[in-house]
């Protein structure tokens, strides 16, 4: 069996075709001929450097002394290797599994859909862009600033649709000593007040234009019953603690009132930035601006930090080759002989269980195709890697065959680059060992 | 193992969709449920869509907008898109000698490894001697060997001959990499040639050449161009070649982008712009040959 057989498509006699035929006359020394170019580069650029690299692998850097199997210590030990093996075995763990459950799921849902071709056409275009490019699409879109990555601007916005944002981020008290600001964030005025005094409340620190709507002209409040006041805008330039013609008042600043430290009311400004607190009963209060009126925005997540930058480097991948498996997926679909759907549906099975017990298992040999191709793609993980994570956080995200152009060229350590690539090359035996049986299966 | 995968479909293409008959009664509860399925799948293609789109209307904008405002106001206001950045990264030369050296790499490493792979594939198909099932073991074993492990040593062989940093080494390594690929699929395609037209050929006094230029070459076409696209997208693309053994006169595209990345939020005009070029003649070549680019994706699963 062996290979997809995607390459025999549409070759004339397909089925005859496996067994390989032999033309009468043609010779080997004809045959050497036509082989020779090929057989010339695979050796020198394939095969040589095996061996080659082996070799170089038990020297030291500058390649003049023998030291055994050092490198390959230093590949376990050193722990910025050993970070990117940890990353590479996250991906191996992960990447591939997530794949192809996604194309398997794609490929399922898209059988019977009537624009299933333009979905996948969709989904597979990916696999044509570059990596390089891919990675600035990605940069892009998990950008931290939430006003040019789609990601945090997402983010930012649920957020504040949950929590609403405060009204004055980043404004301040006129005078501290009136307002001081408490480790919370709140404002709370220094003294206290009685329960029919005005308290008029100057901040400053905010730009006029960053006002809601609906600000009016501040105005005192005259003094009658209740503890009333003002918060207004006391803008730099006008007569400082003054209200000043053209000076707004600060509507929706929520004020608690203060007693002994417990919140007995809780209040919130008018347009003209007057609040009245009536009927307390007569004592000494404090007045409390609470820290929500003012801290600073939500900019959303941070994706390139230490934990999220290989989940995140993950994602852009899952996006690039999930076309890929769905559309492997969707031709092994294709070739299930309907009849064995169909008996499962009239013995009464559901969907969910013809998917389950009847489509999974017919599928598993594609499944474990695609599974393998795709752990081969990952252990050689590489532009992704190095185009989405930032140099601050690089060596974090790093992965093996990174690592290794990195101590080869970068850090100009040949010997343990070298061992790294052998490293590499024994992910991926096993993969070619499966490959092999798959084709001599199929011979 | 094998029974299944001979049961893949012979023509594979992207419009595989099977059209069961089924009762009227499942066909209905099938009507309902396909709506959600529907939705589920616009939302998705959405998904796989926007990131791409970013990158476009990014690059149409200019960059005091980038900077201070997502590519998704432009929806908005459209009247900030302008091709100037694209104006500005033509009118750079490191820019467009690159794109160049893109273009005089990917092609010759595409004809040659379909020259030299199509010859060898030939051989192992149809012509018999000792060794040769060993020789096709020995190439598909060589399908998965990771670049990484021939940088070094060819390195170190440019060194000597003077390749290093030649757009010939960046090539001969493409196609030397692209080789085990290149036999694979295209042996597999030659030898479902049918017996008689290549023994007729060889009646009428065919050279073993000119029936292969005459014969094999035309037959496998299908296969040639499944090849052909695949080779020249994973050249067009390659970042980790040419960064070892080009330099800045042989550089590709994407090594001259890369020199932009450090400071990724002031560069955006250029990497959006810069990168969408780039991708431009591949997403023309995925969309135009789309079914044999699957068909080589299909065959290429070992890659």
């Amino acid at each position: 069996m062996g290979v997809p057989r995607g390459a025999d498509a549409g070759s004339p006699t397909p089925d005859e075709g496996r067994r390989t035929g032999v033309l009468s006359g043609g010779s080997p020394r004809l045959a050497l001929v036509f082989l020779l170019p090929a057989l010339a580069l695979l050796l020198l650029f394939l095969i040589y450097p095996i061996f080659s690299s082996a070799i170089r692998s038990t020297y030291d850097a500058a390649g003049d002394r023998f030291v055994g199997l050092d490198n390959y210590v230093q590949a376990f030990t050193d722990p910025q290797t050993l970070l990117s093996l940890r990353n590479t075995a996250i991906w191996v763990i992960v990447a591939p599994a997530v794949v192809t459950t996604v194309g398997l799921l794609f490929a399922v849902l898209t059988e019977r859909i009537r624009w299933a071709t333009a979905f996948r056409l969709v989904v597979f275009m990916p696999i044509a862009i570059s990596l390089f490019a891919s990675g600035i699409i990605f940069r892009l879109v998990y950008d931290q600033e939430p006003e040019r990555g789609l990601a945090n601007a997402i983010t930012v916005s649920v957020h504040d649709a949950f929590s609403s944002p405060s009204l004055y981020p980043g404004a301040r008290p006129r005078d501290p000593a009136t307002l001081t600001p408490d480790p919370s964030g709140a404002l709370v005025t220094g003294r206290t007040f009685g329960a029919n005094d005005v308290a008029p409340l100057a901040i400053t620190g905010l730009a006029p234009d960053k006002l809601p709507e609906g600000a009016v002209q501040a105005v005192q409040p005259e003094p009658g019953p209740g503890l009333r006041g003002l918060v207004w805008l006391d803008v730099g330039g006008g007569t400082e603690r003054v209200i000043d013609p053209g000076e707004r008042g600060m509507p929706g600043v929520v004020l608690q009132v203060l007693r002994d430290n417990a919140t007995v009311a809780t209040m919130t400004t008018g347009n003209d930035g007057r609040y009245v607190v009536p009927d307390l009963p007569p004592g000494d209060y404090k007045i409390r601006l609470a820290e929500n009126n003012f801290t600073a925005p939500f900019r959303g997540i941070n994706w390139f930090t230490g934990t999220l930058v290989t989940p995140v480097i993950i994602s852009a991948w899952i996006w690039i080759m999930a076309g890929f498996a769905m559309t492997f997926i969707a031709a092994g679909l294709a070739a299930i002989p309907r009849d064995a759907l169909e008996a499962a549906r009239v013995d009464g099975a559901t969907e969910w269980q013809v998917f389950r017990r009847v489509t999974v298992p017919l599928l598993s040999p594609v499944l474990l195709v695609v599974f393998v191709t795709l752990v081969i793609t990952v252990l050689k993980i590489f532009d992704l890697v190095l185009v989405m994570a930032p140099g601050s956080v690089l060596p974090e995200a790093n992965v093996l065959a990174l690592q290794m152009w990195q101590v080869s060229f970068g850090g100009n350590d040949p010997g343990l680059g070298s061992a790294l690539g052998i490293l590499l090359f024994l992910l991926v035996l096993p993969a070619m060992i499966f490959n092999i049986r798959r084709f001599r299966g199929d011979q | 193992m094998a029974t299944a995968t001979e049961t893949l479909d012979p023509t594979p293409d992207l419009n595989t969709s099977g059209t069961p008959s089924r009762s009227i009664a499942t066909r209905i509860a099938g009507r309902l449920g396909q709506g959600t399925v529907q939705v589920i799948l616009i939302v998705i293609a959405v998904f796989w869509l926007v990131p791409v789109f970013g990158l476009l209307i990014s690059s149409l904008r200019p960059d005091t907008a980038n900077s201070s405002s997502g590519w998704w106001t432009a929806l908005t206001a459209p009247s900030q898109l302008t091709l100037e950045n694209y104006a500005n990264l033509l009118g750079e030369s490191t820019i467009t000698s690159s794109l160049i050296n893109t273009v005089l790499i990917s092609v010759p490493a595409t004809v040659l490894v379909v020259l030299i792979g199509a010859l060898a594939a030939y051989a192992l198909a149809w012509i018999d001697f000792p060794g040769r099932d060993w020789v096709m073991i020995g190439v598909v074993g060589l399908l998965v060997v990771p670049i990484q492990i021939a940088l070094i040593p060819i390195a170190k062989f440019y060194g000597a001959t003077g390749l290093f940093g030649t757009i010939t080494g960046v090539v001969l390594f493409h196609v030397a990499f692209g080789l085990p690929f290149a036999v694979f699929l295209l042996r597999n395609y030659f030898s479902g040639i049918p017996r008689d037209l290549l023994e007729a050929a060889r009646m009428d006094g065919g050279t073993e050449w000119s029936i292969f230029r005459r014969v094999v070459l035309p037959i496998g076409l299908p296969a040639i161009a499944s090849l052909s696209i695949f080779q020249f997208l994973w050249v067009w693309n390659d970042l980790l070649v040419a960064l070892v053994f080009a330099d800045p006169d042989s550089q590709p595209i994407t090594i001259a982008l890369r020199g932009q990345l450090r400071q990724f939020g002031s560069n955006i005009d250029i990497l959006a712009s810069g990168s969408f070029i780039s991708i431009i003649i591949p997403l023309i070549v995925f969309f135009s040959f789309q079914r044999y680019f699957v068909q080589g994706v299909l065959a290429g699963s070992t890659k």
